[in-house]
């Protein structure tokens, strides 16, 4: 199955994303910012008032997951996925506004689907409760925004060889169930 | 009578807990293995593959398995020939504390959502049994998997058909979110905080002292939540949960409790006696 995996890098063209398809297995490495609940509401808030945000939508990729703090000496701790379908509320927006890559797990609402295909954009699926195995593939993590908000803050990760599943391809196709 | 001190808890728990936070249940990980060999469907297979992977990274890295090292919750069996001095549940909430030093803290004020920076409270359960000792059972509880826990309050009319109807219904709602492969406890009985009791008790408890009766449920929901076709992380394949935990207790004659508590693959626990 290895041999099939097609590697990409970040941020993905509107090619890339069009070549995607529901069910393949991908390789991903570059950079992506992590957001969950906490900061996805400031996101929203934000936009509502028209104020900036602290990271720029335009064809970025966030990643749903709030990691374990770094133990001394190392880049980050344990960051698996978390369950994309709390984020499902604030996600159309964030795509209105340019976001095109979600990375997290579990199922997404319809709305989010729809919204995936109208701006062909693409969520993929990381493995939850894998959280040692993408530690190893974080080569750098500088914390960004919402310092408050701890392991839920906003971070700059670079990603390296990350084996992702397409859940929503850009034509809205869905494959979780 | 034996006295202990309450204290004396706190390291050796502490311990414990950073131990399991690091270490998946190793029975556990066996199935995992079996999964991924027996299943058919290709995705299934990689997900399952990338689990295993991850879990004995962890183990050898002294890494935490998931991130969400959850919320701690513990069963404690106190005898009632036993002296405990000083504050107990203080001491465990110590140990909880230290265990979880270098983890994620996890747990909030439910309202303001303001993190308590400790992973503390724990949830605590205490059951008075005889003799002399004290057991402590743990498990981290992560919120991925129990924000799909659910509870059925049936009529007895539906009995054991109605029983796994619902943990298939649970698991279908369920879906991909829990990180299947998943655990059921399922807590049958009593009152409707009862049964969701026996729901938690029975994955720290498993196996042990069950009737013929709750072991046969237990294999028929098993093979019904795995006809399910949800799989490993919902990408459909023949291994949607890994274990089924039954709990039994008395309940009214008009009613039928069923609680399903969902835990997820990362199973995360120990047991632990003074």
């Amino acid at each position: 199955m290895k041999s099939e995996i097609k590697s990409f890098t970040l941020p993905l063209t509107q090619a890339d994303i069009k070549s995607l398809k529901c069910g393949d297995i991908i390789s991903v490495s570059g950079t992506v910012h992590t957001a969950r609940d906490a900061a996805h509401k400031r996101f929203a808030e934000a936009l509502r008032k028209g104020e900036p945000l602290p990271i720029a939508l335009e064809s970025a990729a966030i990643y749903y997951c709030g990691p374990t703090p770094a133990a001394e000496g190392e880049i980050i701790g344990s960051c698996g996925p978390t369950t994309s379908s709390r984020m499902d509320d604030y996600a159309p927006m964030l795509i209105e506004h340019g976001l095109r890559v979600m990375i997290g797990k579990g199922k997404r609402s319809e709305a989010v689907n729809a919204a995936i295909k109208k701006h062909r954009a693409v969520y993929l699926a990381a493995i939850g409760g894998a959280g040692a195995l993408y530690k190893h593939k974080i080569k750098s993590c500088e914390l960004v925004a919402y310092a408050d908000l701890g392991c839920e803050a906003v971070r700059k990760l670079y990603m390296q060889d990350v084996q992702l599943l397409v859940a929503t391809d850009s034509d809205g196709n869905t494959c979780l169930l | 009578m034996r006295t202990i001190n309450a204290d004396d808890l706190i390291i050796p728990i502490a311990n414990k807990i950073k131990h399991a936070l690091t270490h998946v249940n190793g029975k556990v990980l066996q199935k995992l293995k079996e999964a991924q060999s027996t299943e058919t469907s290709p995705l299934c297979k990689w997900a399952l593959g990338q689990i295993v992977e991850n879990d004995e990274i962890a183990a050898h890295e002294n890494a935490y398995a998931c991130q969400d090292c959850g919320q701690a919750v513990l069963f404690v069996s106190a005898g009632q020939d036993l002296h405990v001095s000083g504050n107990l549940t203080a001491a465990l909430n110590k140990a909880v504390e230290l265990g979880y030093e270098t983890a994620r803290k996890s747990v909030a004020d439910p309202l303001t959502r303001t993190n308590t920076q400790t992973n503390t409270p724990a949830i605590i359960h205490y059951d008075i049994v005889s003799g002399d000792r004290l057991e402590v059972r743990y498990m981290a509880k992560g919120a991925g998997s129990e924000n799909m826990s659910r509870i059925y309050m049936l009529t007895p009319s539906k009995g054991i058909n109605g029983i796994i109807e619902s943990a298939v219904d649970c698991v279908k709602r369920a879906g991909s979110s829990p990180c299947p492969p998943v655990i059921l406890g399922v807590g049958i009985g009593g009152t409707m905080d009862v049964a969701a009791l026996l729901s938690k008790k029975s994955l720290v408890y498993e196996s042990e002292n069950k009737r013929a009766d709750e072991l046969e449920l237990e294999r028929k929901i098993l093979e019904a939540v795995n006809r399910t076709g949800i799989g490993a992380q919902g990408f459909g394949g023949s291994v949607t949960a890994l274990g089924v935990h039954v709990l039994t207790a008395p309940t009214h004659i008009g009613m039928l409790p069923v609680a399903i508590t969902v835990q997820c693959h990362s199973d995360r626990k120990f047991v632990y006696t003074a």
